[in-house]
């Protein structure tokens, strides 16, 4: 299949056309059916169609790999506006692309990872990720479950409590021990193909909200070529890009779902300021609160905006990406950018009033608040708190302002 | 256009002298429109026109004279077309 916005001849010099080619899909089809997936906690099926049918889910893959290089800013604008439309799109979107950054950035030297990034570009593959197991407590960097080789062949059993949009994707890439023998913090990652694996669920995903995710729980069986291993241990692709991808693209999700209860609060604000008799001499009900607000969404972008340059720097210089400086500060990003969120949100909804706290209506944000409660639970920020207070003794804050 | 623009701005009591009386260079402000009234003028012409102002056009300039908003008012419809 050629994706259409390909077939039209949209390549990077047009790189805005893709920002265009999103926001008609979020305003066309994601926002469409953003209740629906809501409400029945079922994967967005109809604005998936419309992503791959457009071309959207390879746009990262090297150019000759068939897809288009973009670079991290602009993947992270295009994760914000499908969010804006539909949270748990713009959350599954975001997961696909982190993954597929660890395919771009640690899978070049191998044939069997390059193949893979091909058919990601040209059959628009969705991927998954399988870092949560049961028993591990929440922490990614540790692994029960074990790879276990038989010649040039591996298998792999994994309780996956949390496993998003399982079902729905073309490949899963989970985290696993190196063999048996090994310790549960050397790990390596497995990309596998949808042949490669059986699911059997254990665990249903009833939540509050990002309920379009499906983040079921599942028992992962697989058996696989080894080369489908990275050769790169697990702690590294952490490291050097799966953690930083990871916070700058879900800041961009909760970005994404800020903006648009801003935007509600906005319009619910103009509607207020319509009814007003022309000699009204104010203060107009809800703007000094929707100027607090943008404020705060103001300091939300600077942030993230500064944290995506400040990982495109890092990635000129290993030592840099390497540095507990730079791990402290891509943490803080996740912590800062989900509570900013949750805050933007939550003023928008004392704007907005009961407007904004019905379900539906122009106005609605609560499937907003919902999804952005997930912000500072999603690797809970005490967890991540906890990670950098070790880190932060070990680092110095660069206070300069150059 | 002018006219549709020029009968927002009478129907809307901005200014507290005739519409009629006001050339398209006077200044709306200097005659009386608040900087709230201008709000909603601007809120009034984008629901007549079904346009939206960017934040180039969104300044003070724009809705200090009938001339200069009609003026942009044509340019967006024009660009909307």
């Amino acid at each position: 299949m050629i994706p259409n916005a390909v077939k039209q001849g949209v390549d990077l010099s047009q790189a805005a056309s893709w920002r265009d080619v999103m926001q008609r899909i979020a305003s066309e089809v994601a926002s469409r059916h953003a209740e629906l997936a809501d409400r029945t906690a079922t994967f967005p099926a109809q604005t998936f169609e419309a992503l791959r049918r457009n071309g959207m889910l390879g746009l990262m893959v090297p150019k000759d790999l068939g897809g288009q290089e973009l670079g991290l800013r602009k993947i992270a604008d295009l994760c914000a506006i499908l969010a804006g439309a539909c949270g748990a799109s713009g959350m599954i979107y975001a997961m696909h692309q982190i993954k597929l950054s660890s395919l771009v950035a640690h899978g070049m030297d191998t044939d069997y990872h390059r193949a893979l990034m091909r058919d990601v570009a040209t059959k628009q593959l969705l991927i998954a990720s399988s870092t949560t197991e049961a028993g591990i407590g929440g922490d990614m960097r540790v692994s029960n479950c074990a790879i276990e080789v038989t010649g040039d062949r591996v298998s792999l059993t994994k309780q996956a409590s949390v496993l998003s949009y399982a079902t729905e994707a073309d490949i899963i890439m989970a985290t696993a021990r190196r063999s048996p023998t090994s310790a549960g913090s050397d790990q390596v990652l497995i990309a596998l193909r949808r042949h490669d694996y059986q699911l059997e669920r254990t665990a249903e995903w009833n939540t509050l909200g990002m309920r379009g995710t499906c983040s079921e729980g599942f028992l992962l069986t697989a058996t696989a070529g080894a080369d489908q291993i990275f050769p790169k241990p697990f702690h590294e692709i952490a490291v050097q890009s799966m953690l930083a991808t990871a916070h700058v693209l879900w800041a961009s999700v909760w970005f994404g779902i800020a903006s648009n209860a801003l935007s509600r609060a906005h319009a619910s604000v103009r509607a207020t300021a319509r009814r007003m008799p022309p000699d009204f001499a104010g203060p107009l009900p809800g703007a000094a609160r929707l100027a607090e607000a943008t404020a705060k969404l103001q300091a939300f972008k600077a942030t993230l905006v500064a944290h995506i340059e400040r990982f495109e720097t890092a990635k000129r210089d290993d030592d840099d990406l390497n540095s507990n400086n730079f791990t402290v500060e891509m943490n803080n990003l996740k912590v800062m950018a989900s509570n900013m969120a949750v805050d933007v949100v939550r003023e928008a909804l004392m704007v907005t009033g009961i407007a904004g706290y019905r379900n539906d209506g122009p106005f609605s944000i609560g499937r907003h608040l919902r999804d952005v409660l997930s912000a500072p639970l999603m690797v809970a920020n005490d967890r991540i708190l906890a990670n950098t207070a070790g880190l932060v003794v070990a680092s110095r804050f660069d206070s300069g302002l150059e | 256009m002018r006219d549709r623009v020029r009968a927002i701005v009478g129907s809307m009591n901005l200014v507290p002298v005739p519409i009629d009386g006001l050339s398209d260079q006077d200044n709306l402000f200097d005659t009386g429109m608040t900087s709230f009234g201008s709000v909603q003028l601007m809120l009034a012409i984008e629901e007549e026109f079904d346009i939206e102002f960017p934040n180039s056009l969104l300044t003070r300039k724009t809705f200090a004279t009938l001339g200069g908003l009609i003026a942009a008012v044509e340019q967006l419809a024009t660009q909307k077309v």
